[in-house]
């Protein structure tokens, strides 16, 4: 039986298909492999300390001896820093989309977008550095402070993070709008600004409210400029002037020192694990809040 | 007396010009203090030299190539992958469960915290796969963090190419990947190529994957192999900014700016990219 | 000698029916025009032949439709398009040059000899009347050449591959009058080496060209007959009013 030309390439074309379905499949794979593999070394601490008095223990001293594990403090640091950041960056975030979206014309539209989208670019350690020459010795004086330091700095500065983000996803969902929405409501004599606050808002809010999610969700995974200035007391913050951990920081920081195969090393994979599923919780309920939109 | 609601309107877009005007204005100075007090440290020596008397002078010679280095290692890895998931989920995928699954993963890759990536590297390529703190751990640790990326843009290129150049293609007798390797891909070039230097862009700043993977606080000689540790422009940035004192502002200045300045091109470059693509459309 | 033969054909997308028990044939060397108003099934008809509809993941069908006494679901679906070829309702060059767009369908097929290309391209473009207008620009983009042009190059693309049957779905749909005359001209010198399936919705052009006529109405092959007895003598009430245009 001959092997023809054609049968070579209809053999190779199967391959290529296979292959790319293989990749298809690939960003599955990888998602599962993370958590399996934040699962296999974070597992054990709990061998150590109960899940229980890990994520509600008010005591984060790993390398004390006893290690003290508990991650409430860093649980409120992230959250203390994170509602700082929404509290600035969702009103700022939502007004600017909405300027971008319906009140600016074209050409300057564009400029901003791209503009927008190039803050979004800045590295975070960039951020981290200039808000540590800048930001930090100017809450410091501001406030009279013993140190800069502290969750609000961090809030500002995670702000500007989460602002491109949300900027950009609720603009696409002010434009897709359908058109006769807005036309309908200045047919009847609305003025812009009343369709905008009446029709257009309420019509995208599932869009905005993804794009806040998302927002919010980038600043809970920011580590380096969050490291950079709001201080590294791994304590329960009593107000935003205070110095405060991020679970991330901790990571960032102490995964240096800490020895491989310790229980110092699993528990901070276990705030691995936490992290992960924060971050999936919260991009699977902004995905379905896209999607409901569709 | 009625609220007259043109004045209501003037004054609610006050407000939204002042909070774009809040945005804006701070990139901006940013951008400005980086250029402004950076650019003096900028010269051939600082970009040429390794670091001296603990980095406090000296150049950045090595965090420049150790960044160089990781970043085409992500993208070795990265944009064959990420294209051709791109083509099954654009050409070949269909509207079931397992699309929904797949694209909810990508979601999810792109939302995971970067630090979270570094444990994973460290997981699984520097301990379990025994490569050590290295290149090749830190560019496959990149990698992955900029699938979701690549994956996504290309998909949008390739699903922007009209339906009517495949149906033409396929009923001349093409088969399926034929008409995706004549028709298709040529035509999403233009938009696959923004996608990879958005990735880029963005494998250059990250410092949390590459933390515990590959970065080196200091290393007096560049890396010789990929199983070096090398060192990196955002950790370098990191570690001249908090962990050594008394470093000359300008020195910490000029990294930030060599740093900015690569990442603010590569997405410029990217962005330019796609302007020009979408004017020049035949179609 | 029959082409096609379909018997019981029944197709839909999802739940919705588009064509309901059509059975007809396709006789050698002749022109067939599809006429009916629009939703009528014409198109998804045409796209059967061949296999068109494959590429949509709603599309279901039962029946038996038969090329050259072989089912078409069994026969290699890329040798089957290579010898059924389609042109389109708009002018659809691709994105490469006019030598190019002629020369496609062969490439893919894996003739690469460039001078076998050569004579194969020439050879097309004269078929389709084109020739002597591009002969010496075969290197520049095909968005160059005009309208009429370029739906003249997918005919020219779609004869390099020797096909047997052409189909045509409404080809001149976005041409000027001129345009749509040299279209038609070419399409009755074919008739001696091809089999031609014409869908339209101008009646009076499968008045001109066609040697028989089908009429579709909401998925049913209403009637199929010889070109003049359909528009002198129809025997269905609403061919008559279709072609009155009395409705459609």
């Amino acid at each position: 039986m001959w092997i023809t030309v054609k049968d070579m390439r209809k053999f190779k074309e199967f391959i290529i298909e296979k292959l790319i379905l293989i990749c298809g499949i690939a960003s599955i794979f990888f998602v599962v492999l993370i958590f399996l593999f934040l699962l296999k070394e974070g597992f054990s601490v709990f061998n150590t300390v109960s899940p229980f008095n890990f994520l509600f223990g008010k005591s984060w001293y790993p390398i004390s001896e006893p290690p003290q594990l508990g991650i409430l403090p860093l649980i409120l640091g992230s959250l203390l820093v994170t509602l700082g950041a929404a509290i600035i960056s969702i009103p700022i975030g939502v007004g600017c989309a909405i300027y971008i979206a319906e009140v600016v014309p074209g050409k300057i539209k564009e400029i901003l977008k791209a503009g927008i989208e190039l803050l979004a670019a800045i590295p975070s350690v960039v951020l981290g550095f200039i808000g540590m020459v800048t930001l930090v010795p100017l809450v410091k004086n501001v406030f009279h402070l013993p140190t800069g330091l502290t969750a609000l700095s961090g809030s500002i500065m995670l702000a500007f993070m989460a602002m491109p983000t949300i900027v950009s996803i609720a603009e696409d969902a002010l434009y897709s709008i359908p058109k006769t929405y807005k036309e309908g409501a200045l047919a009847l004599g609305a003025t812009h600004w009343q369709t905008i606050w009446r029709v257009m808002l309420p019509a995208a809010s599932s869009g905005i409210l993804a794009a806040i999610m998302l927002g919010i969700g980038r600043v809970i995974g920011e580590t380096m400029a969050v490291m950079m200035i709001t201080g590294n007391a791994a304590v329960i913050p009593d107000s935003i002037l205070a110095p405060v951990r991020t679970l991330t920081a901790t990571i960032a920081a102490e995964m240096g020192e800490a020895v491989v195969g310790s229980e110092h090393y699993f528990a901070l994979f276990a705030v691995g694990i936490v992290l992960f599923v924060i971050s999936f919780i919260i991009n699977v309920t902004a995905d379905l809040c896209l999607h409901k939109r569709q | 007396m009625k609220k007259n609601p043109y004045r209501t309107q003037n004054i609610a877009f006050f407000f939204l010009f002042l909070a774009t005007l809040l945005i804006v204005v701070p990139v901006g100075l940013i951008v400005v203090i980086i250029i402004q007090k950076g650019l003096p440290a900028i010269n051939w020596q600082f970009l040429s030299d390794i670091p001296r008397h603990g980095m406090r002078a000296g150049g950045i010679f090595p965090a420049i190539i150790g960044t160089v280095y990781l970043v085409t290692g992500a993208i070795i890895f990265a944009l064959p992958i990420g294209l051709l998931a791109a083509i099954y989920l654009s050409e070949y995928s269909k509207d079931n469960l397992l699309n929904r699954v797949i694209k909810l993963a990508i979601v999810n890759l792109a939302g995971v915290p970067s630090v979270v990536y570094g444990l994973f590297g460290l997981a699984l390529f520097v301990i379990f796969f025994k490569f050590g703190a290295s290149i090749l751990s830190g560019s496959l640790t990149l990698g992955i963090m900029i699938l979701p990326i690549i994956i996504t843009t290309s998909r949008e290129a390739l699903e922007s190419v009209p339906q009517s150049f495949r149906e033409v293609s396929l009923s001349l007798g093409a088969s399926k990947w034929q008409t995706i390797r004549h028709v298709v891909l040529p035509n999403a070039i233009p938009g696959i190529l923004t996608g990879t230097i958005l990735g880029l862009g963005r494998a250059a700043g990250e410092t949390a994957p590459i933390l515990f993977t590959v970065a080196a606080f200091y290393l007096p000689q560049l890396p010789k192999s990929i199983f070096d540790q090398a060192m990196a422009l955002p950790y370098h940035l990191y570690v001249i900014s908090t962990q050594v004192p008394n470093v000359d502002e300008k020195i910490r200045y000029g990294t930030a700016f060599v740093l900015l300045a690569l990442v603010l091109f590569m997405n410029l470059v990217a962005i330019i990219i796609r302007t020009k693509f979408r004017k020049k459309k035949k179609w | 000698m029959v082409i096609f033969d379909i018997k019981n054909l029944n197709t839909w997308f999802d739940s919705t029916q588009a064509l309901k028990s059509v059975s007809m044939q396709v006789l050698a060397n002749e022109i067939l025009s599809i006429i009916g108003p629009s939703n009528s099934g014409k198109t998804t008809f045409l796209r059967m032949l061949n296999r068109l509809n494959d590429l949509n993941p709603h599309f279901k069908m039962n029946g038996d439709v038969q090329f050259d006494g072989e089912d078409i679901r069994k026969v290699d679906v890329e040798f089957l398009r290579r010898k059924i070829g389609m042109v389109f309702a708009l002018p659809l060059p691709l994105p490469l040059s006019i030598f190019d767009n002629v020369a496609y369908g062969m490439r893919m097929a894996g003739i690469k000899n460039r001078k076998c290309l050569a004579q194969v391209v020439e050879n097309a473009l004269k078929q389709a009347y084109l020739w002597e207008e591009v002969k010496d620009r075969l290197a520049e983009s095909a968005f160059k050449l005009s309208g009429g042009q370029q739906q003249r190059l997918c005919i020219a693309r779609t004869l390099a591959v020797e096909p047997d049957v052409i189909l045509f779905d409404e080809p001149c749909s976005g041409l000027d009058p001129i345009s749509t005359a040299k279209v038609e001209d070419a399409m009755v010198k074919l008739k001696e080496k091809y089999t031609i399936v014409l869908v339209t919705n101008n009646v009076k052009q499968a008045a001109r060209v066609g040697d028989r006529t089908a009429f579709f109405l909401s998925g049913e092959l209403i009637e199929l007959d010889k070109t003049d007895k359909i528009f002198t003598v129809p025997q269905d009430k609403r061919t008559d009013g279709y072609i009155r245009g009395k409705f459609g």
